[in-house]
Parts: C-alpha cells; sequence; structure tokens
C-alpha cells in the first residue's frame, strides 16, 4: 500500500500516462462511445474516494521532507519568540489594548506562527505557474476531475500535515517559554479546528486564483510579491487587526484574508461570536472558489486557443 | 576579487535587464515588501507612544540603520543561501574549478539589483529618524561606522549560513532564523527583549554591536540592561572577531565538501 503510494506519486511527475487502476484514465484519445469512456463516466460517480486519496497522497508527499520540515518548524519558532517579545512591549505599555490580555496577545502570536505554513501564507504553495509555464497544465485539463478540487486535495492533505509538523512545535514552545492561553472547553477547540479548516480553504482558493494568474500574465513573481504584502499584512499575520488605526482596520477585517489567520485565532482565544464568524469563513471561501471555478474554465479555453 | 565580483553581477544584472518590465515591477514590489515592516512599526506606534521606553523615532532610527547594513548585505551577499540548492544539483563543482574564489562565485550567484529598492527604503527611513531626533552632532559619526559594522556582521553571519549548508543540505531553512532572524531582531529597542535573550545576543552571537549598543551612544541614552560605556563602541572589534570566524568555517565547509558525482 505503501509503496504503491510512493509509485505512484513518483508516476505523477515523470510519466502522466502510466497506467493506475485506481484513478481514472487521463488518456484524451477516450472518446464517446469507447470503452475509456464509459471507464470515465463509471468512475466519475467515484470521485470521492479519489479526493479522499488525493488528500492523503497530499499529506504522504509532503511528510517525504521530514528535515525540511523540522527546520521550518525550528524557524517558525524563533521568528515567534521575536515577535512576542514585541507585542508583549506594546501590551505592556497599553494593557489590555484590543480586548487581549499579554498572554492572549501572546498567544496570538504563536497562532500566527502555526497558521504560516498550513495556509502558506509566504508563498502559493502550488505548483500551477511551473506547469503552465510548461504546457503541463494541458494535462492537468484533460483530467476526468476538476483540476481545482484535485488541487484542493491535495493541498488539504499538505495543510494538514503542516499543520502538525509546523504548526504545532511553535505551539508547545509558546507555551514552554511565556504560556500562552487555550480554549476552555471542547466547543472553543471545535470552534477553532472548523475555522482553521476554514481558512486553510480561503487560503487555497486565494493562492489558486493568484497561481491561475499565471495564465495571461507568464510571470508569476509580481503577483507574488502583491500577495505576499496583502496576505502577511492584512491577514493578521504580523499584528491582530484590532491594532490598524480607523477605516484601515475595517477594511482589514472585512477583505478575505482576514478569514486566514485573524478569524481562526479569534475562535481560539474565544474573542469572537462562531457562527458569525465561520459565516464570515465561508462566504470568502464560496466566492474565491467560485472565482476560481470560473478561472479554471476561462484558461481551459485559452489552453485550446493556443492548441495545447 | 572585486572586479570579479562586480564583472558577475554585471552579467546577473544584463540577465535580469533581459525582461525589462518584470525587472520594474519587481524593484516597486521589493520596496513595498520590504515596507510592510515599517508598516507594523508605525501601526504599533499608533496605539502606543513609547515601546519599553523608547519613542517612534528612535525605533525608526534603530530600524534604519539595522536595515541599511542588513538590505545591502542582503543585495550583495544574500546569495550564499541558495548553497545548498547547488550542492544537491552537484552545479557547484563547476564554482570550485573556476579561478574565482567560491564566496565570490556564491555572494554574486543570480545578484539582482532591483533589491536596491530595499536599501534606498530603509535609507529613507533612517533620514527621516535622523531629522526627527535632534541628534548631537558632535556624535553622528557613529551611524556611518555602525552601518558598516552591522554589515560585517551580516555578510559573516550570511557566510557563517552558507558553510553550515554544506552539512545540513536538507534543513537549509535552519539557517534562515539565524540571518533573517537576526535582520528582525536588530529592528526594534533591545529594551523589548528578555534578560537572557540579549545577554545570548551580546556575548555569543554579537548582533547587539549592529546598532544597539552604538546607538545608545548615537541617541545619548543608558543602556536598560546596565552594559559599561566602552561597550558602545566595540562594534568594530566583534565584527572582525565574527568575520575572521565565518571566514575560518567557510574554508572547513569547502573542506567537508562531498562532490554528489552528477
Amino acid at each position: 500500500m505503501c509503496h504503491a503510494g510512493a509509485r505512484f506519486i513518483a508516476l505523477r511527475i515523470t510519466d502522466r500516462k502510466a497506467d493506475n487502476s485506481r484513478l481514472p484514465s487521463a488518456d484524451p484519445r477516450a472518446g464517446p462511445g469507447t470503452a475509456g469512456h464509459r471507464a470515465i463516466t463509471l468512475r466519475r460517480c467515484k470521485t470521492i474516494p479519489l479526493y479522499a486519496l488525493l488528500v492523503r497522497y497530499g499529506f504522504r508527499k509532503h511528510a517525504t521532507y521530514v528535515w525540511a520540515t523540522v527546520a521550518g518548524a525550528f524557524t517558525n519558532s524563533v521568528f515567534g519568540i521575536l515577535r512576542a517579545y514585541i507585542l508583549i512591549a506594546l501590551w505592556q505599555a497599553r494593557p489590555g489594548l484590543a480586548g487581549y490580555d499579554v498572554t492572549q496577545a501572546v498567544t496570538f502570536c504563536f497562532i500566527t506562527q502555526a497558521c504560516i505554513g498550513p495556509m502558506q501564507l509566504f508563498g502559493t504553495g502550488l505548483t500551477i505557474p511551473e506547469r503552465i509555464r510548461s504546457g503541463d497544465i494541458a494535462l492537468d485539463l484533460v483530467r476526468p476531475a476538476s483540476l481545482q478540487l484535485w488541487s484542493l486535495a491535495e493541498d488539504l492533505g499538505r495543510a494538514a500535515y503542516l499543520f502538525f509538523a509546523r504548526g504545532i512545535p511553535p505551539m508547545l514552545l509558546g507555551a514552554a517559554l511565556f504560556g500562552i492561553a487555550h480554549p476552555a472547553e471542547p466547543g472553543q477547540w471545535l470552534a477553532f479546528l472548523a475555522g482553521f479548516l476554514a481558512g486553510v480553504i480561503v487560503s487555497f482558493a486565494w493562492r489558486y486564483l493568484v497561481a491561475l494568474s499565471v495564465c495571461w500574465l507568464i510571470d508569476d513573481r509580481g503577483v507574488g510579491a502583491f500577495s505576499l504584502v496583502l496576505t502577511t499584512l492584512f491577514s493578521g499575520m504580523l499584528l491582530p487587526l484590532s491594532l490598524f488605526p480607523g477605516i484601515l482596520g475595517d477594511l482589514a477585517r472585512a477583505l478575505p484574508w482576514a478569514a486566514m489567520v485573524q478569524a481562526p485565532t479569534d475562535l481560539y482565544l474565544g474573542k469572537a461570536p462562531v457562527l458569525e464568524t465561520l459565516a464570515f469563513q465561508g462566504c470568502w471561501a464560496a466566492v474565491l472558489l467560485a472565482a476560481g471555478a470560473l478561472g479554471t474554465r476561462a484558461i481551459r479555453h485559452k489552453v485550446v486557443i493556443q492548441g495545447g | 576579487m572585486v572586479s570579479a565580483y562586480f564583472r558577475l553581477a554585471w552579467t546577473w544584472t544584463r540577465a535580469a535587464m533581459a525582461y525589462p518590465a518584470s525587472f520594474a515591477l519587481m524593484s516597486v514590489l521589493g520596496l513595498i515588501v520590504a515596507g510592510t515592516d515599517v508598516a507594523v512599526i508605525l501601526i504599533i506606534f499608533a496605539n502606543t507612544t513609547s515601546l519599553a521606553g523608547f519613542s517612534r523615532a528612535e525605533t525608526l532610527f534603530l530600524y534604519g540603520t539595522a536595515n541599511v547594513a542588513f538590505c545591502l548585505c542582503d543585495m550583495f551577499v544574500s546569495n550564499i543561501d541558495r548553497i545548498s540548492q547547488h550542492v544537491k544539483a552537484g552545479t557547484f563543482d563547476t564554482m570550485l574549478i573556476r579561478p574565482v574564489s567560491t564566496w565570490i562565485q556564491m555572494a554574486a550567484d543570480r545578484f539582482l539589483p532591483t533589491r536596491i529598492g530595499r536599501v534606498l527604503q530603509a535609507a529613507l527611513v533612517l533620514g527621516y529618524s535622523i531629522s526627527a531626533l535632534d541628534l548631537d552632532s558632535g556624535r553622528l559619526w557613529m551611524i556611518p561606522v555602525m552601518i558598516t559594522t552591522g554589515a560585517v556582521i551580516f555578510a559573516a553571519l550570511w557566510t557563517l549560513a552558507g558553510a553550515v549548508q554544506f552539512v545540513l543540505t536538507d534543513a537549509s531553512e535552519v539557517t534562515n532564523a539565524f540571518t533573517y532572524g537576526s535582520g528582525q531582531l536588530t529592528q526594534y529597542p533591545f529594551a523589548i527583549y528578555g534578560r537572557e535573550l540579549v545577554r545570548g545576543v551580546t556575548y555569543g552571537l554579537p548582533l547587539a554591536f549592529v546598532n544597539w549598543q552604538p546607538a545608545l551612544y548615537v541617541l545619548d541614552r543608558d543602556d536598560p540592561f546596565g552594559t559599561p560605556g566602552f561597550m558602545r563602541f566595540l562594534g568594530p572589534v566583534a565584527a572582525l572577531v565574527l568575520a575572521l570566524l565565518a571566514g575560518f568555517a567557510w574554508r572547513l565547509g569547502i573542506r567537508h565538501y562531498r562532490s554528489t558525482g552528477s
């Protein structure tokens, strides 16, 4: 089982047309009426297991790089400590600022560090830009599965692994060095986990849009840097959004990036109404995923016009 | 050596200029990305007038001095960071047989002139803070000294990070905690940090001499941690010691290097 999984990953990278009986055929020659076509339509009904499999593969693919993950967790923790001191100094000057006490501010800082890996706050974490440039995207698009859902499934697997590997260590270190707050009741934990999952989905939906833009812009560095600024500043990753002055704060709290870090953190700290926060995240997830679905349709046409 | 560096850097500059639109965009965006750090400081001081006893202008002075040095190194030396990729790809072998020092080649590797935007941004913040601060003009001589000291310390740190990557090829991100982490650490007055951490970055890794100790002299302030006055002037010595150590480590790393054979 394990070997088959590793083989599948290797094959996906090296040989797209490799036969794998557990996945729907990606052969574009499978026209209507052929046996291949019937096989596809049959297997289409079984897409849920396919995506579950992709989540697992996404998890395992990243679990391969153990030392890189340890290094990432270490770096996230160091930055967590440095940023915690800044927030401690600020809360010593202004106790109770933004409705947090010092411990909650420190907790905020370490949760944001834990979000970096799972929500890929510093980069796209998707291979779509490279695949668009190399033309491999044409193969992704002829698959009888949605490119968006396929990527989402893999990304959820990746996020799940990084949540454990790069999310938990900074939190534990923060708890050991400074002491951090934790939810009092199981309901609050559940709300946090739901909010975190929603945050990962919103983050994916945004990164997917950024990645698709390469189809029109060719170079993804410009839009990538643009996304980096928006994400780090408006997600609450650098500072809690409630510290932003005046209209800037109101705007930041309404934008989709607030659904990534600020919303799950507030759910963890019990500082936000659960249902409203989850609804806010759900709305942005729906809007961005819908835009991504439209974008997928658009690039399908574009690729066809270009001749693949 | 210097001419070899600039010839390599010019080659990479011409390569980057082949895409003029992307080049212009990257310069502007580099400036904006660097600007987020200033935005954080400004937002903090929109909520308070003093951070651990330091005012907004004083914090911006610390940010400016540290970041001019840091961004200069980020532009001219930080490319050494890419060494683990070269080791993994086997391209480091070609550098060893060229008649130029490996350190020079690595430092100039994929040199990005667009990073000058960040240096300018830091210099602008520094200029603003000096004009806002009413400093004793007899102490201003320290500013160029501290920027040079800081640049040497950061360059040494990046060299150490490169040397470590010969061993930790798969875990190269660890070194970011020390290079970029140091850049982050020196942006704020050390008074906000814990006593043990400050002791560590004064007597262990000499980050306190990048800007904190000399800035206390320029700003004419006492050290909240009570270090004696002569420490304000020890920066160049600390930078020299660290640079020698880094050079030694780099040689050791090169000797440790085993080709992948590809």
